[in-house]
C-alpha cells in the first residue's frame, strides 16, 4: 500500500469511528420510542396539517428533552434549576394538564391550543417561543406530546368555548368590568390595582404544591396564553389549569366577560382606548375591606 | 539511504495507524456512554442544550439565529440578568488541542535544487484561546466581548460590541456598535471546521494575486455600526452596516477617512416536511486608501487618502431537506479598483516606500491597459446531521478570476479550489459545557502562486482533536 493511500485509510477509520457511537445511540432510543409511540392518539390535526409523532423524535430530543424530559414528565436535566416562583417548572406531559386552552377547565386542550403554545412560548418561564419551526414540525411535536398521556386515548378534547363578538369599548363597560373584578374577587390574588399583590398572593401554590405568583398587570408582560382581547377573554373563562388561576365561566356571563376584558386593559401600562376612557372615569381602586358584594 | 528512508516511513505509518486506532477507541468508549454545545454561558442561563441553538456547535440553526438577532434574548420576559442567580457570570472559554499533519507544497528552501519543495509536518498542537463573554446588561441591552489569543497566548480583541435591541418595541430596530462579525448568513466565526485553510471561507478573504486591497475581507470582524431589522419569527431579516475600512484593526491605522458598507437581506420559507429554508443576498461596497504620507520613506499609519472602490456581492441559500440533510450555498462576484489591482493599497506588509507602490503621491495614472480585477466564486457546504450530537460535513469552494488587472496575465492566476470533509461528535449534551471530537481533512489548490513562477500551490491538512468550551 502506498503511503498516501494508507494515510487516507487512516483518516477514513477516524471519521468512520466517529460516526459509529452516534448510530449506536440512535438505535437504543429508537427502540424505546417505538414502544411508546404506536398509539392512535399520537397524531395531531391542525387546520389541514397532520402531525405525526414519529417525525418529532429528533426535534423533541434536540429542543425539548432538556426541560420536559425523555419521558415527558417535566424532569429534564434543567428542570431542577428553575426555581419557583420566579421561574416555572417544565410541564409534565404525562398528566395532560395544560394552562393555555380554548376548552373548559378540566378538559383536554385542542391540538391547535398546544400548537399555538409551542409557537408562542410561555412568558415568565423558560419555555421559549419556538416560532422559527416549520408548521409541520410544530404539528409533529403536538402529536409527540400527546403520546405521553393515556388520557389522549380515552378522552376527547373539550369543546372550545364560544366567544361572542367583541363589543365597542365604552366607559360604562369599563366601569361594569371593575364591578365584575370586584365581585368575583380577582383582586384577592391579583391585587386591587392588578399588581399581583392581593391578600392571597403570597400563599398560592400550583397543583404540585409549588409556590406561584399571580400575574402582575402593571408590569406589562405578555400573557402566557396569547395577547389579543379574545385570548384574555379565554384566559379567565377557561382558567389556567394546574394553577390557582381558576375558570370563571360559572360566575361571569359572556357580556360581562367583555366588560372585564376592557377593565383589565386599563391596568396595563399600554396606551389603549380603554385606558384613555378610564382616565375620564376616575375609577377608584376597590376597597378590599369593604363587605363582600352579593353575587 | 533509500532503505532507511523507507523503513522510517513505515515506522511513521505504523505510529499513525496506532494513533488512529487510539482515537477511534476513545471515541467509541466515551461515545456509547449515554446522556452538543454553545456558548455554555447562554445554555446555562436558560437551561437549554447546545443543540437548541446550534445545528452543530458552533454553527447556528434558525432558532439560534433568532436568539442572536433578538440581542441574545429568548424574549420570555426573563432575559435581563436581574432574573439570574447573582452568581451567574456569562463567560465561556474555548480552546482546541489537536493533532494535525500539514503538507505544504512549493515552500522556498535553500536545500532544494529547484528552490522549492514540499514540506510535511505532523504533531500535537493547540489552537488559540477564546474568552467569550456576552449577554444582556438589561432587557434589550446586550454586549459581547471576545478577547482571543493565538496559540502563544498573545491576545487581541476579536469582538467588542454593545447592542440596543427592539428599540421602541419594534423588532425592526436593533443597532450594534463596536467590532463585530458582519451579518454573514453563513458565519465564519461559527465555522464547523478547524484546519488552517478549511477553517476559513476562502470566499470571505479572497484577494487577487498582487492586489493591495485587504479591506474587502467579509470574514474578518469589522469596526462599525450596524442596523438589523427582522420579523418576530425571524423569517425576514435585513441589515445594513457602516464600517471603517480598517479590516477590523483598531487605532485607525489605514485611511484618513475611508468607509465601507455591508448589506444583507434574506427571507426564510416554510417548505412543509422539508423544513424551513432561507434565501438571501449580500453586498459589501466600500472605499479604501491607495496613497500614503511617508516619513523617512516609511508609511505613516492613518494617513491614507486616494480612496478607491471595491465590491463583493452574492447570494446565500440555506436549504434543508428534512431533519438530517441540508446544504448552504454562497456565491460571490468581486471587483476591486484597478489601483488595488496594480498593488496600491495596504502598506502594512510593505511599509517602505517604493515597494508595493506604497506611495501613490505623484502617481496620476496606472500602467496602460490596467483594469479592475474581477472574479466569481461559489461555496457549497452540505451537512448530514446524524443526530443532535453528530454531524458529517463537506465543503467545496472555488474562486475563478474573470478579469486580471494586468492584461496578458495568465487568466487562471490566483484561482482557488478547496475541499474539506469532516465529522464532529458531541459525546454528551448538557446545558453546562460543550465538547466535540473533531476530525477533518482539507485540500487546497491555487493556480500560479507557487514560489517558482508559474507553478501551483497544493496543500493539505489532516486534523483530529478535542474542541471544547466550558
Ligand atoms: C428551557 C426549558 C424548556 C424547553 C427547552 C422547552 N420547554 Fe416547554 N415548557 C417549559 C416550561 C418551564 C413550561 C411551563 C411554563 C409555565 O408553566 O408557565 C413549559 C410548558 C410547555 C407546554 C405547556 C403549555 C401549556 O399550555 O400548559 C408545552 C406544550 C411545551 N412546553 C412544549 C414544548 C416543546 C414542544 C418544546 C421543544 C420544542 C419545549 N416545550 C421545550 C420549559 C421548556
Ligand atoms: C386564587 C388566585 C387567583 C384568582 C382569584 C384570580 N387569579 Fe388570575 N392568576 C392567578 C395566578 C397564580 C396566575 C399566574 C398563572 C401562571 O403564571 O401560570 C394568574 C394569571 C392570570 C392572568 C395571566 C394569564 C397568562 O396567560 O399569563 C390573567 C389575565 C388573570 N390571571 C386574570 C384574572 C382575572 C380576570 C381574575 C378574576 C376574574 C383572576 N385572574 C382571578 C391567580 C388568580
Amino acid at each position: 500500500m502506498n503511503s498516501r493511500l494508507l494515510r487516507l485509510t487512516n483518516a477514513a477509520v477516524i471519521v468512520g469511528f466517529l460516526a459509529l457511537p452516534a448510530l449506536v445511540q440512535a438505535q437504543i432510543s429508537e427502540y424505546q420510542e417505538k414502544q411508546w409511540l404506536d398509539t392512535p392518539a399520537a397524531t395531531s390535526h391542525i387546520g389541514n396539517l397532520t402531525g405525526n409523532a414519529h417525525a418529532a423524535t429528533e426535534p423533541y430530543r434536540r429542543y425539548c428533552t432538556v426541560c420536559h424530559g425523555e419521558l415527558g414528565d417535566g424532569n429534564g436535566e434543567s428542570a431542577y434549576w428553575f426555581d419557583t416562583p420566579l421561574f416555572f417548572k417544565p410541564r409534565d406531559f404525562t398528566t395532560a394538564v395544560f394552562k393555555c386552552r380554548s376548552t373548559p377547565t378540566g378538559t383536554l386542550p385542542t391540538d391547535e391550543d398546544i400548537y399555538d403554545s409551542i409557537g408562542r412560548g410561555l412568558d415568565r418561564s423558560n419555555m421559549p417561543p419556538w416560532n422559527t419551526f416549520s408548521a409541520q414540525m410544530r404539528a409533529d411535536l403536538v402529536a409527540w406530546i400527546k403520546h405521553y398521556s393515556p388520557r389522549w386515548q380515552t378522552e376527547k378534547p373539550g369543546e372550545p368555548i364560544v366567544i361572542p363578538p367583541e363589543p365597542e369599548v365604552t366607559a360604562e363597560r369599563i366601569k361594569a368590568g371593575q364591578d365584575v373584578f370586584n365581585r368575583v374577587q380577582c383582586w384577592k390574588c391579583h391585587g386591587v390595582e392588578g399588581r399581583g399583590n392581593g391578600p392571597s398572593a403570597s400563599t398560592l401554590q400550583d397543583d404540585q404544591g409549588r409556590p406561584i405568583l399571580p400575574y402582575n398587570f402593571a408590569e406589562g408582560g405578555r400573557f402566557k396564553c396569547g395577547t389579543s382581547d379574545a385570548d384574555l377573554y379565554k384566559i379567565f373563562m377557561t382558567g389556567l389549569d394546574g394553577t390557582p388561576m381558576p375558570s370563571f365561566s360559572d360566575n361571569i356571563k359572556p357580556e360581562e366577560a367583555w366588560d372585564l376584558v376592557f377593565f383589565l386593559r386599563t391596568l396595563q401600562p399600554f396606551h389603549t382606548k380603554a385606558k384613555e376612557l378610564a382616565k375620564g372615569l376616575n375609577l377608584k381602586p376597590i376597597n378590599p375591606n369593604a363587605p363582600p358584594p352579593s353575587q | 539511504m533509500r532503505m532507511w528512508a523507507q523503513s522510517h516511513l513505515c515506522q511513521k505509518q505504523r505510529m499513525f495507524s496506532l494513533l488512529a486506532a487510539a482515537f477511534a477507541l476513545a471515541f467509541l468508549i466515551i461515545g456509547t456512554s449515554q446522556s452538543a454545545s454553545a456558548i455554555p454561558a447562554f445554555a446555562r442561563k436558560y437551561g437549554l442544550r447546545c443543540s437548541a441553538c446550534h445545528e452543530s456547535w458552533p454553527m447556528l440553526n434558525f432558532f439560534g439565529q433568532k436568539f442572536k438577532d433578538n440581542g441574545y434574548q429568548l424574549m420570555n420576559d426573563r432575559d435581563a440578568p436581574i432574573w439570574q442567580n447573582p452568581g451567574y457570570w456569562p463567560v465561556t472559554f474555548r480552546i482546541i488541542p489537536i493533532w494535525h499533519r500539514v503538507s505544504t507544497a512549493q515552500v522556498a528552501t535553500d536545500q532544494s535544487a529547484t528552490g522549492e519543495q514540499k514540506i510535511t509536518q505532523s504533531g500535537f498542537d493547540l489552537s488559540g484561546l477564546d474568552f467569550h463573554t456576552g449577554g444582556t446588561l438589561d432587557k434589550n441591552i446586550s454586549f459581547y466581548v471576545l478577547p482571543s489569543s493565538d496559540a502563544t497566548a498573545s491576545f487581541h480583541f476579536e469582538t467588542v460590541m454593545a447592542r440596543l435591541d427592539n428599540i421602541g418595541g419594534s423588532s425592526w430596530f436593533n443597532i450594534k456598535l463596536g467590532k463585530f462579525e458582519l451579518d454573514n448568513l453563513l458565519s465564519e466565526k461559527r465555522i464547523l471546521t478547524l484546519t488552517g485553510n478549511g477553517g476559513v471561507y476562502q470566499l470571505y478573504h479572497f484577494i487577487p494575486q498582487g492586489d493591495g486591497n485587504i479591506w474587502g475581507q467579509m470574514g474578518d470582524n469589522q469596526l462599525g455600526l450596524e442596523w438589523l431589522g427582522h420579523s418576530a419569527n425571524d423569517r425576514t431579516r435585513v441589515s445594513a452596516a457602516l464600517l471603517s475600512s480598517n479590516d477590523g484593526q483598531v487605532g485607525l491605522p489605514y485611511g484618513a477617512e475611508s468607509y465601507s458598507g455591508f448589506f444583507t437581506a434574506s427571507q426564510a420559507f416554510d417548505f412543509g416536511k422539508l423544513g424551513v429554508s432561507r434565501f438571501g443576498a449580500y453586498a459589501m461596497v466600500g472605499e479604501a486608501p491607495t496613497i500614503w504620507l511617508t516619513s523617512g520613506g516609511v508609511g505613516i499609519p492613518g494617513s491614507g487618502t486616494g480612496n478607491k472602490g471595491f465590491s463583493r456581492e452574492g447570494f446565500v441559500g440555506q436549504i434543508y431537506f428534512g431533519e438530517h440533510a441540508d446544504v448552504t450555498v454562497v456565491t460571490q462576484h468581486g471587483e476591486d479598483s484597478a489601483w488595488f489591482g496594480q498593488g496600491y493599497g495596504d502598506f502594512v506588509d510593505n511599509p517602505v516606500a517604493g515597494t508595493n507602490f506604497l506611495n501613490g503621491y505623484g502617481v496620476t495614472s496606472l500602467p496602460a491597459g490596467s483594469r479592475n480585477p474581477t472574479w466569481n466564486g461559489v461555496l457549497v457546504e452540505p451537512h448530514y446531521v446524524i443526530s443532535p450530537q453528530a454531524i458529517i460535513l463537506a465543503r467545496w469552494e472555488t474562486i475563478r478570476m474573470s478579469q486580471q488587472s494586468t492584461p496578458g496575465t495568465a487568466s487562471n492566476l490566483g484561482n482557488i479550489s478547496t475541499y474539506t470533509v469532516g465529522a464532529r461528535f458531541n459525546p454528551f449534551m448538557t446545558p453546562r459545557a460543550g465538547f466535540a471530537y473533531h476530525a477533518e481533512y482539507n485540500w487546497l489548490h491555487q493556480d500560479g502562486t507557487g514560489v517558482v513562477p508559474g507553478t501551483n500551490i497544493n496543500t493539505s491538512e489532516l486534523l483530529a482533536g478535542f474542541d471544547f468550551d466550558f
